[in-house]
């Protein structure tokens, strides 16, 4: 039998895998890569969490299943922002879309 | 150390090397490729979970879609990913802290929890968790609204991507 503890560690470390991604990556869509594997790692936890829980109680794989929904959205919009910013300025680094900078 | 163990801790490697990958590369089309093989490994997680429909829902919309949406964004913006700049911005750093400071923070706040001890707890026979999940979503006592919300949510994004993606230079739709 696999510990609960085993999947948190693994959830704990994607999270963090992604959360370097985000903060360090100069590219916009591998930003978005970054927020793909927080979302991944939260969804871990979710169905794991289930699991070791009371199993007739289906809350975290609905939980899991919004989750789904709203990647799906949030990486839809992102990416369509990128395009439309690299139509406009010609870069998708995110240093260089300064437009709104004081 | 049982098998079911075993199997864990190799897809939990190959999530965690995987990961890293998509993070550290420098050929963005590459970082797709890996996330693909991420998203892949979290899919035997979830079935090693015993969530089955949610793991082939993850190779189903995550796989099959989102990825493949990443693999097309990436080909629309191209020829500005110039290999000898850098990948990292100059806080690259930074970021690695507060990554590992985020790893031991959440490693020690686990290990002063009382439920890590929790043991897995069988399925009752007859029991249909896919099944079950479809009530769920669906009933009036569970989480139809949640749903609701999730569709019109995703409507909402996708108009919400045609507009801001639709170049009116190109189509003569408004016109």
């Amino acid at each position: 039998m696999i510990p609960l503890s085993w999947y948190l560690i693994l959830s704990a470390a994607l999270f963090s895998v992604g959360l370097f991604g985000v903060l360090s990556r100069r590219n916009a869509v591998a930003i978005l890569l970054g927020i793909e594997l927080m979302l991944n790692s939260v969804n871990i936890n979710l169905v794991s969490f289930w699991r070791y829980g009371n199993v007739m109680h289906m809350a975290g794989q609905v939980f899991a299943i919004i989750v789904f929904a709203v990647a799906a959205a949030e990486v839809s919009v992102g990416l369509a922002l990128v395009i439309s910013v690299y139509r406009r300025r010609n870069t998708v680094i995110a240093d260089e879309i300064d437009l709104m900078k004081w | 150390m049982t098998g079911e163990q075993i199997t864990f801790l190799v897809i939990a490697l190959a999530t965690l090397g995987s990961a890293l990958m998509v993070v550290t590369t420098r050929n963005l089309i590459h970082a797709a490729l890996w996330l693909i093989a991420t998203l892949f490994s979290v899919a035997v997680i979830f079935a090693l979970l015993s969530a089955s429909f949610l793991a082939v829902v993850q190779v189903v919309v995550y796989i099959g879609a989102i990825a493949i949406l990443f693999i097309f964004a990436v080909m629309l913006t191209r020829k500005d990913m110039r290999d000898q700049s850098p990948q990292l911005n100059k806080n690259w750093w930074v970021g690695a802290l507060l990554a590992v400071l985020t790893f031991g923070g959440l490693y020690t706040l686990l290990q002063g929890w009382s439920g890590l001890s929790r043991t897995v707890a069988d399925i009752p026979s007859g029991f249909d968790a896919v099944a079950e999940l479809g009530t769920e979503l669906t009933s009036f006592t569970g989480y139809v609204l949640p749903f609701e919300v999730a569709s019109v949510l995703l409507v909402a994004a996708l108009v919400g991507a045609v507009y801001v993606a639709f170049n009116p230079r190109s189509g003569d739709i408004r016109k």
